[in-house]
């Protein structure tokens, strides 16, 4: 490996260090509650950014569907803890390791379709999801789970008086997204995802290697998503099929990476620290008047973004490199 | 029901078969047109059969410039061609669903007295729903017209031949932009026409669109992306197997035979039933 990506590595990963600091250090500053709820969704949607990345950036698996994930990770997580009274920390465990295990399962079949009919399998396998769950009565169907308060603990992970602990959590999943996608970027696998993405006739003759590494892709992907999913249910306490798994989770996780710069370390980071308190601020304003100004403000900068700056914002930043195999 | 569909994905086939381009707002495509044809019926009382030909040429026009003014730039993108197709499109659907909210707001409407609207017809003792009769025959003539017009016109013939070669066909003096225009175009009416017929007997909210959306991704995908014929197919196919999942499963659940039968379907054979992609 030359040095030069050697050197961005180590630099990259001071970066994140300092900013994961400095976001520890906020709260401090910052004690306004809305303010505080913005930044612990911003935070959270950067590391579901940054997870789906890994499968649909960097594998160049598009993948419309990982509210399925988001919503398994939601309900496992609940429905143990309402059912059997299981700790929300290993159903969190349990969650990932389910999605982890369904997207594995999916994938055998979805990885030998190309281009839009792989797009529209995920999307139309988390409509399934949604569906089952909505008629699932013992998952409460399209009712729902309330998650019943047990107590203000890090333990039982509900809290009560303060959203700290949660905005901590929200840090810590983001760090921990960021840190898997440093550490594959330079992986095998990584270099495996990169030749699926950039010439998939080529990578086929690698065959299973490149099997395997896309599996890899979707497992990691999908575990930490639903990690999410379940930190996401702690937070809100309640849970339906629409609220966890619904279509518009799987275009949130998708939009920072794609505003922030696709496939890339520091795009879904980026793109969520811009879009989230953006779209919050503008439902903040324009919501709740129920007339839909807050979708037209947010649509016209999706469209006007992605016109823009088609590698996302993070190109803004970069110096034009020459195009090559390595990056 | 299927041929609707049919008619619907035909219409995204064409625009996917000629571009490429995913056009994720076309939902809402399909939701202007159905308020379109309630605003003509309840300030000019015109029934929506009759002002299907109006609807489906003011989707004309709006796809053709939805075409000159967004996706034109889209599809310039040298990176990430497909996700800025996707995102600009689906940003376009948030903005239109937006707009639909803030003019008409969240209220469902429908047309109250409509000619064909709550009527059956029996034919050899088979009761059948007029709308649904007429929309079929209709999306009948509408295919066999968009055909008729693929493999027969000159214009069809430019169609085809920009589609294959975009380059090539620009040093013989067709301009490409016009041809996509009129592409999308004609893309758009379709789902006017179909938009108008349903109007007649469906719920029209904001959101409407959205959950006819992904059925006609899902039938362009059956049938096959870059063949209208699949779409088609693919249409009649769906119609089918939903009232056949509606007899076995909840009403609830009649969209998952669909889309267990479109996994399927791709699963063994990955193009869709007739794609040539």
């Amino acid at each position: 490996m030359d040095k030069d990506f050697a050197a961005r590595r180590r630099r990259d990963l001071i970066i994140a260090a300092v900013l994961a600091v400095i976001a520890a250090l906020t709260p401090l500053f910052v004690k306004d509650v809305v303010v505080q709820n913005i930044l612990i969704l911003t935070l959270m949607y950067a590391g579901l950014s940054q997870s789906w990345n890994i499968l649909s950036g960097y594998c160049g698996q598009i993948s419309l569907g990982h509210a399925l994930y988001f919503g398994l990770g939601a309900y496992t997580t609940e429905l143990l803890f309402t059912k059997f009274g299981v700790l929300p920390w290993f159903g969190m465990l349990a969650g990932g390791a389910v999605s982890a295990l369904i997207a594995m399962g999916l994938g055998y079949p979805f990885f030998r379709l190309r281009g839009h009919y792989f797009v529209i399998a995920t999307i139309v396998i988390a409509e399934i999801g949604l569906l089952l769950f909505h008629n699932w009565e013992w998952a409460g169907a399209a009712m729902g789970i309330t998650i019943p308060i047990r107590g203000d603990s890090w333990l039982k992970f509900q809290f009560l008086r303060t959203k700290l602990p949660y905005f901590y959590f929200a840090l810590a999943l983001c760090c921990l997204a960021w840190f898997v996608t440093w550490w594959l970027e330079d992986s095998k696998w990584g270099f495996w995802w990169r030749a699926v993405k950039d010439n998939p006739e080529a990578a086929e003759s690698l065959g299973v290697v490149v099997f395997n590494s896309k599996m890899g892709a979707a497992a990691v992907s999908a575990f930490l998503v639903a990690v999410g999913g379940s930190f996401y249910a702690q937070f809100v306490s309640y849970i339906d099929p629409e609220s966890v798994m619904g279509f518009q989770f799987s275009l949130l996780m998708a939009l920072p990476a794609v505003l922030g710069g696709i496939g890339t370390l520091w795009g879904p980071v980026l793109g969520a620290a811009i879009l989230i308190p953006l779209t919050e601020l503008t439902r903040f304003k324009f919501g709740g008047s129920g007339r839909g100004v807050d979708l037209i403000v947010y649509g016209t900068l999706i469209v006007l973004i992605s016109l823009a700056l088609p590698r996302g914002l993070l190109s803004l930043f970069s110096r034009p490199k020459k195009t090559g195999a390595t990056r | 029901m299927g041929l609707l569909y049919g008619l619907i994905a035909v219409g995204l086939a064409l625009i996917f078969g000629l571009m490429d381009v995913t056009n994720f707002a076309h939902g809402e495509f399909l939701m202007i047109a159905m308020y379109l044809s309630f605003f003509l019926f309840a300030f000019f009382a015109i029934d929506p059969l009759l002002s299907a030909p109006l609807v489906a040429a003011a989707l004309f026009v709006f796809g053709a410039v939805v075409y000159l003014l967004i996706v034109r730039f889209a599809m310039r993108a040298k990176a990430n061609a497909g996700m800025v197709q996707i995102f600009t499109t689906f940003g376009l659907a948030i903005v239109m669903r937006g707009l639909a909210q803030f003019f008409f707001t969240p209220d469902y409407r429908s047309i109250p007295q409509s000619w064909l609207g709550g009527k059956t017809i029996s034919i050899a003792g088979l009761f059948l729903p007029e709308p649904q009769l007429v929309g079929a025959l209709v999306s009948i003539f509408a295919f066999a017209g968009l055909y008729f017009f693929i493999h027969r016109t000159d214009f069809g013939r430019a169609l085809e031949a920009t589609r294959e070669d975009p380059g090539a066909v620009a040093l013989v003096g067709i301009d490409k932009n016009r041809v996509f225009a009129f592409g999308w175009g004609l893309g758009a009416a379709l789902v006017g026409l179909a938009g108008a017929i349903m109007a007649s007997f469906f719920y029209i909210y904001p959101d409407v669109g959205a959950s006819f959306a992904l059925i006609a991704y899902v039938t362009v995908a059956l049938g096959g992306f870059g063949s209208v014929f699949g779409a088609f197919a693919g249409g009649i196919i769906v119609g089918l197997v939903e009232a056949t999942t509606a007899l076995v499963l909840p009403p609830s659940l009649k969209s998952v035979g669909i889309y267990a039968v479109y996994l399927l379907v791709v699963f063994i054979r990955p193009r869709g039933l007739f794609g040539s992609i």
